[in-house]
């Protein structure tokens, strides 16, 4: 005896987490079904096989249901079709819009396009997450990078309010290309990059401007994802700092003046800062192309991390350096360029 | 011109793109009333249009007012081609029409497209101004409140029950019409559901009349149905109880009677001062000296289906001529009505005062074409014929009215069977007259039974019983005369004491059919009409007997004809009452005692059966204490017999010889094991499962024995198509499958519902239909309500704790519900005129040569008299009784602190967090089939909600087939329930019923269309915890204590 037709509505719509979360992970019905098997629901519970079905069937199509209005969360609280309780909304739309982290840091950077979601099957064998959990995923950073291509104002906020969360890190490597797949990057997690994402969002964004401590100012002119041209232009002139003989050696006696005797690695600073200063300016400098965007994360690491790594500079070591460095000249261009840069590679600084 | 209707059309948001191009709509709405069309501006390419609409004004009749229904379209503007439509609302605007109910609709509703579903919203503001000549000339009803709570609803006091209304309208079908072959699904569907919408629009206005003529002002437990007879046409058709209802204005007033049960059941005997109890007037059969009120215990002589379940005891009498007699000196209020029947099944205090049994009538009709619209005789001439019949079996009850009383229909092509239902019952007049004789009642009050078993006591004479019964005296008051088995159709009385808790019983039945035509199919129904009810009748029996119950509540018998079967659905709420006797066990008996294996078998089999008995009274909490001997009353009940006999039968081809042999004086309940279908029936009673642990189940409104709940509730309807399919069907594999189906399909609702552990069902309402060969559906809707376990174990005790106390007459237990006071003086003297008169009366004549015998097979019932080849119409009476100790049902005093305590304050939380997020979220609505919201006080109704909907694919597959499809639906209408009645100002529906759900699919064409009929009352409730800043009002302060206990649902 088959049943051909079974429902079960609630008036308050039924969220069972461990089904959401197996759909999410895009297991079909019958590996759900075998998966809470595998959980001793039958022996908690005492039910059959049959009703576990019936009930992992009737959970699916409510969440098939509810995915049209995930894709717009604030669709979801005005909606009048299922009678959810804020705090299971704000659930449906969190776990939703989580994504694994090994499969963020694969496509960070990456262009959103077909083509990378065709490449989906080889990042979902490396990162051992399901496929179909791959997809959903991309398209959300897909949906989520659409949806505020074209709004002004503060990056974090606007994905805030449309998507009741934080994915600004996503979007906004998404939006400038950065290379993050180079085998000498492989050491970086994706919470690093996300951490450095929110420091340059933080300190160079258009929402940034204006009164500095308050990163959410509201007028903006261009797409908080990109990085403003203005601020990129004016980097230029930071190049002076390197180029200029003298202001280099001016620099370097003021830095090396009063970190001598503070830090273990006074020589090693001695001989490179040079090299140091010059990699540091240069990496702003060259943010205004597109194509040397890219190279921004390759070049910290290769120019700063590597060489300071070799010489065995302690974390502290690099932090002393860093704030010194940056305290050393007095204009509002450097030190806003310079906190997101310490920021940065004190985040990247590690194994 | 009586009254102005005004309408604002706000705005829109979430519209479809109905312009791909562009990716945009221009929508523009048109606003329909009668004959009358507005529409608005185009608001050009937005998703989320600002219309901001000037009030579109109608004038109207209220007549109109009464029966249109406002039709709001959204349409997406198109300059080279036609309009698209992209859905409607239909809004009711009766709430409007009566000064209590709401007084503004407003609110975002979903655009609905028949095709499509729910697509986007709409924001609209309707109000109405009513003139002050209203009613001048009575073709409207306006002012009339309609209530389907089939209680008298929270914040209200019945003055007067005046009785039975009833109405029905007919139209052709429009999906029937030839119209229909050339215009779209959409246009069609639409067509039918603004006509269904006029037509109850239509008959809830002439009910409305019929009311004020009655000189009531409302009508309570309203039900309104829909018979879909295809080709014939389309019947609408609605009964309720008329009333005359007093608001308690007063806050303070009504607080006490607005309690949820589970407050008021403890409340009440502090509430309500020692002469609560007794209330019931004392009608005992022998009872003669009462001047006015005199009864027609004695009318027992209609010829009828009556089984009792009981084998043994002496045949029906006649009352003959003394019925005569007693006829003539009958005055009672219910004489001049012609069907004294209520819908109602909760009673103020006192209004009940015995209980028959359950009385039933089924007709199979030939549906024919109706000619004329506006002469609908035939429909209702096959409905008085019903109803006459109901009376009559009441009147053989000893009865004057019936309770708890409800119509349905089943169609099959061109075959329909009709069916009515209640329990007969015996009513104090106080209710249903004006107050004139009220100074006389008080004085009979003293007299009056106690309230605690006082319904239990039979109405008829013993000595002229109807059927045979075995009578024992009242194990509660030891005064009167009760049946070993009691069935009825109404909610627990809420006086009524009982050990332990309840559980939902269901018998489930399946008869093969012979495909036929016409009167042929006709005849062959109503020829297994008989054998079904006997069935259904002995596995409930015997399924209560193996729980350890004696009475039934809430039984609805559910007959669903289909092309090649009958389907038989009996679900009701088992419990054991205090005063009825202990049932007796189950004995199996074999047909060859010779063969030792054969035995063992038996033997094992008894075991088992014991073995379930035993545990069942376990979980269900039932352990009567045994009675000391020295306070049983004088009349000392002859020795309980252990067992009684009741026999499964087969419907086997040699049912004349086996009804033979079943009918031997045997004092025992034997189910005997004569062959393979004997052993699977046996087998099927112990397949039953109990529901897990920390579940319990029943279909009445509250479960007997829990009265802590938490105000966590969760309703919902689950639908399940299955195909029987077996090559060679059989009746005994068409059961299985069927009950299998029933259980499995419950097993997955405890699975489903195990986060509200502990928690328990309640009004589980089963349907099934059968919409194609095969093909069987079962539609639940029920409410999940959560309770305090550890309140319940506290509760627990108390009965038994109480029990005791009572025994040894503890002074303080006398205060509160002083039950030895109550006995009737008179009950011990018999009427023995009555019993000479009677023993000679002999008639039975009535009984056609078909029914006849049936009868004398089987002592035990009888059929109805009707011309088999004519009407092909029958019916039966059921009634049962039994015996029980003295327990008090828990009070009360001992959990009222705690009530207070920690799930109300949750609640409150809870409930205080919601609002906070309104803003951005919708509000929350409540739905439930309970006439009450746990832990919260229902403070204004705002007018009944009756809402149909279609809703057809052509995609079938693309949604998500069959299942997809319905839970899709099933949603968008809780969706515009909720909508609705949020518009309304409410935050809840209460007495929620689904009426209705029609599912065809054509999955060749990949095609379904699904109907679903929706019913409740919109309501406004505050949490109790919310109220208690309030004065707390001293009782005697309520203005009737009939009135507040009448709020007390059970």
């Amino acid at each position: 005896m088959s049943s051909d037709l079974d429902v079960f509505v609630g008036n308050t719509t039924l969220i069972d987490e461990e089904v959401y979360r197996l759909w999410l992970d895009g297991h079909s019905v019958a590996e759900a079904v075998a998966r809470r098997l595998r959980g001793g629901v039958l022996e908690r519970e005492g039910t059959s096989v049959a009703v576990l079905q019936s009930d992992t069937r009737d959970h699916y199509r409510t969440f098939q249901m509810l995915e049209r209005l995930l894709h717009a969360p604030p669709r979801l609280l005005q909606q009048l079709l299922f009678q959810i309780p804020p705090e299971r909304q704000a659930l449906l739309v969190q776990r939703y819009y989580a994504f694994d982290e090994a499969l963020a840091r694969e496509l960070l950077g990456k262009k959103l396009s077909k083509g990378t979601k065709k490449e989906l099957d080889e990042v979902s064998a490396r990162t051992g997450v399901g496929i179909r959990s791959c997809r959903r995923q991309f398209d959300n950073f897909k949906r989520v990078f659409k949806a505020v291509e074209e709004l002004r104002g503060p990056l974090a906020e606007n994905i805030q309010q449309l998507f009741l969360l934080d994915y600004a890190a996503i979007v906004f490597f998404a939006n400038s290309r950065f290379e993050t797949g180079k085998r000498r990057l492989q050491f970086l997690s994706f919470a690093d990059f996300a951490a450095c994402a929110q420091s340059m969002m933080g300190h160079w964004s258009q929402g940034a401007l204006g009164e500095p401590p308050d990163p959410r100012a509201p007028e903006a002119a261009e797409p908080d994802g990109d990085l403003p041209k203005s601020f990129l232009q004016d980097l230029k002139e930071l190049k002076v700092l390197v180029a200029d003989k003298d202001l280099l050696d001016q620099h370097k006696s003021l830095v090396c003046s009063a970190l001598r005797g503070k830090i273990s690695v006074y020589n090693e600073l001695e001989a490179n800062f040079k090299a140091l200063s010059r990699a540091l300016v240069n990496v702003g400098g060259k943010l205004t192309h597109a194509r040397d965007v890219r190279d921004f994360f390759v070049d910290l690491v290769e120019k700063v991390i590597e060489p300071c790594r070799s010489d065995k500079w302690s974390p502290g070591d690099l932090r002393l350096f860093l704030t010194h460095y940056t305290a050393a000249r007095h204009q509002a261009l450097w030190e806003r360029y310079m906190a997101a840069i310490t920021a940065c590679l004190l985040r990247m600084y590690h194994d | 011109m009586p009254g102005k209707l005004k309408v604002k059309i706000v705005a829109g948001r979430h519209l479809p793109v109905m312009d791909r191009a562009s990716d945009l709509t221009d929508a523009f709405v048109e606003v329909k009333f009668g004959n009358t069309t507005f529409k608005t501006d185009v608001y050009p390419k937005s998703l989320n249009p600002q219309w901001n609409s000037e009030w579109f004004k109608f004038e109207v009749d209220d007549e109109e007012l009464q029966d249109e229904p406002l039709q709001i379209t959204v349409l997406d503007h198109d300059t080279y081609s036609a309009n698209d439509a992209i859905g409607k609302v239909y809004i009711d605007i009766d709430p409007l029409l009566y000064s209590e109910a709401a007084t503004v609709i407003s609110g975002w509703f979903p655009i609905y497209d028949t095709i499509h579903g729910i697509r986007g919203e709409i924001n609209v503001v309707v109000k109405v101004d009513l003139f002050n000549d209203l009613n001048r000339f009575r073709q409207s009803s306006c002012g009339v409140k309609f209530f389907c709570t089939t209680s008298i609803p929270k914040c209200y006091r019945a003055v007067i029950i005046h009785g039975f209304v009833e109405e029905l309208v007919v139209n052709e079908d429009p999906e029937y019409q030839w119209i229909d072959r050339i215009r779209t699904p959409r246009a069609s569907n639409e067509a039918r559901q603004r006509l269904i919408s006029l037509m109850s629009g239509e008959l809830q206005r002439k009910i409305g009349l019929k009311v004020l003529e009655m000189r009531g002002n409302a009508v309570v437990g309203y039900l309104q149905c829909f018979d879909l007879e295809g080709e014939s046409g389309l019947v609408v058709r609605a009964i309720g109880t008329a009333c005359t209802l007093d608001k308690l204005s007063n806050t303070s007033a009504f607080l006490p009677a607005c309690n949820s049960p589970s407050k008021e059941m403890k409340e009440s005997p502090l509430v309500h001062p020692p002469s609560h109890g007794c209330r019931s007037t004392h009608n005992s059969p022998i009872h003669t000296a009462t001047g006015s009120r005199l009864t027609q215990n004695f009318s027992v002589s209609v010829p009828t289906l009556i089984y009792t379940g009981m084998g043994s005891g002496s045949a029906g009498k006649e009352g003959g001529p003394f019925k005569t007699l007693l006829r003539q000196q009958t005055q009672s209020a219910l004489e001049q009505r012609e069907f004294p029947f209520f819908t109602l099944t909760t009673f103020p205090p006192g209004f009940l005062v015995h209980v028959g049994g359950v009385v039933s009538a089924r007709s199979v009709k030939l549906l024919d074409r109706i000619h004329n619209p506006d002469e609908p005789e035939t429909r209702d001439a096959w409905w008085a014929e019903i109803r006459q019949e109901i009376k009559s079996h009441a009147k053989a009850l000893g009865c004057h009215a019936v309770v708890g009383y409800s119509e349905s229909t089943s169609i099959c092509e061109e075959v329909c069977i009709l069916s009515a239902s209640g329990t007969a019952a015996v009513l104090n007049p106080r209710f249903l007259q004006d107050g004139t004789m009220e100074g006389c009642l008080e004085q009979r009050i003293e007299e009056a039974s106690p309230p605690g078993c006082g319904f239990c006591h039979i109405p008829y004479d013993e000595l002229n019983m109807p059927f045979p019964a075995h009578l024992t005296y009242c194990y509660n008051c030891r005064k009167q005369k009760v049946p070993d088995v009691l069935f009825t159709t109404i909610d627990l009385p809420v006086e009524a004491i009982v050990v332990g808790k309840g559980c939902l019983i269901q018998a489930r039945l399946c008869r093969l059919k012979k495909k036929a035509q016409a009167e042929a199919n006709a005849t062959s129904i109503s020829n297994l009409l008989p054998f079904m009810e006997y069935e259904v009748h002995t596995q409930l029996m015997n399924k209560l007997k193996l729980r350890g119950m004696n009475a039934l509540f809430g039984l609805r018998i559910q007959i669903t004809v289909g092309e090649n079967m009958l389907m038989g659905l009996a679900s009701a709420t088992g419990v054991y009452l205090a005063a009825l006797p202990t049932p007796g066990g189950i004995q199996i008996a074999g047909k060859t005692p010779n063969d030792a294996t054969y035995d063992q078998h038996i033997s094992h089999m008894q075991k088992k059966i014991n073995d379930t008995i035993a545990k069942n009274k376990e979980l269900y909490e039932i352990n009567p204490p045994e009675l000391p001997e020295e306070i049983i009353g004088s009349p000392i009940p002859e020795p309980r017999q252990r067992s009684r006999l009741l026999r499964s039968q087969s419907e086997s081809s040699d049912e004349v010889t086996e009804l033979d042999l079943s009918h031997g004086k045997k004092d025992a309940f034997v189910l005997e094991i004569d062959d393979t279908d004997a052993m699977e029936d046996v087998h099927s009673l112990l397949t039953d499962v109990p529901p897990p642990s920390g579940f319990y189940s029943c279909n009445t409104e509250i479960m007997p024995g829990i009265n802590n709940w938490t105000p966590e509730i969760q309703m919902f309807t689950a639908v399940r198509v299955s195909r029987l399919s077996t090559i060679n069907p059989t009746n005994q594999t068409l059961n299985k499958n069927f009950n299998d189906l029933c259980e499995n399909l419950l097993k997955s609702l405890y699975f489903k519902l195990r986060s509200m552990v502990p928690c328990c069902l309640c009004h589980v309402n089963f349907t099934v239909a059968l919409p194609e060969d095969e093909l069987v559906q079962i539609a639940v809707t029920a409410v999940a309500i959560t309770y305090d376990k550890n309140q319940a174990l506290q509760a627990n005790k108390a009965p038994t704790e109480k029990s005791q106390q009572r025994a040894s007459t503890d002074n303080e237990e006398q205060l509160q519900f002083p039950l030895e006071l109550c006995s009737d003086p008179l009950s011990s003297q018999p009427f023995s005129p009555a019993k000479e008169v009677l023993e000679g009366a002999s008639s039975h004549t009535g009984i056609p040569a078909a029914q006849r015998v049936l009868k004398s097979h089987s002592g035990s019932w009888f059929r109805a008299g009707t011309s088999p080849e004519i009407d092909r119409c029958n019916s039966w009476i059921e009634l049962i009784k039994l015996k029980a100790q003295t327990i008090r049902r828990g009070s009360i005093k001992t959990t009222t602190s705690l009530e207070k305590a920690s799930p109300l304050a949750e609640g409150y939380l809870r409930h205080r967090s919601v609002p906070s997020c309104t803003n951005s979220t919708v509000s929350v609505v409540k739905m439930t089939p309970l006439s009450f919201l746990p832990g919260a006080k229902i403070t204004k109704y705002l007018g009944i909600i009756n809402m149909f909907f279609i809703r057809e694919t052509t995609s079938l597959r693309e949604e998500g087939g069959v299942s997809g499809f319905l839970h899709a639906f099933i949603a968008e209408v809780f969706a515009m329930v909720r909508a609705h009645v949020a518009a309304l100002g409410g935050n809840a529906v209460v007495s929620y019923i689904m009426k209705q759900c029609v599912f065809m699919e054509n999955p060749n064409k990949n095609q379904a269309q699904c109907l679903i009929n929706v019913s409740g009352d919109a309501v406004i409730f505050v949490r109790e915890s919310e109220l208690e800043m309030l004065p707390v009002q001293p009782s005697t302060a309520a203005p009737q204590p009939t009135s507040s206990a009448g709020d007390v649902t059970t």
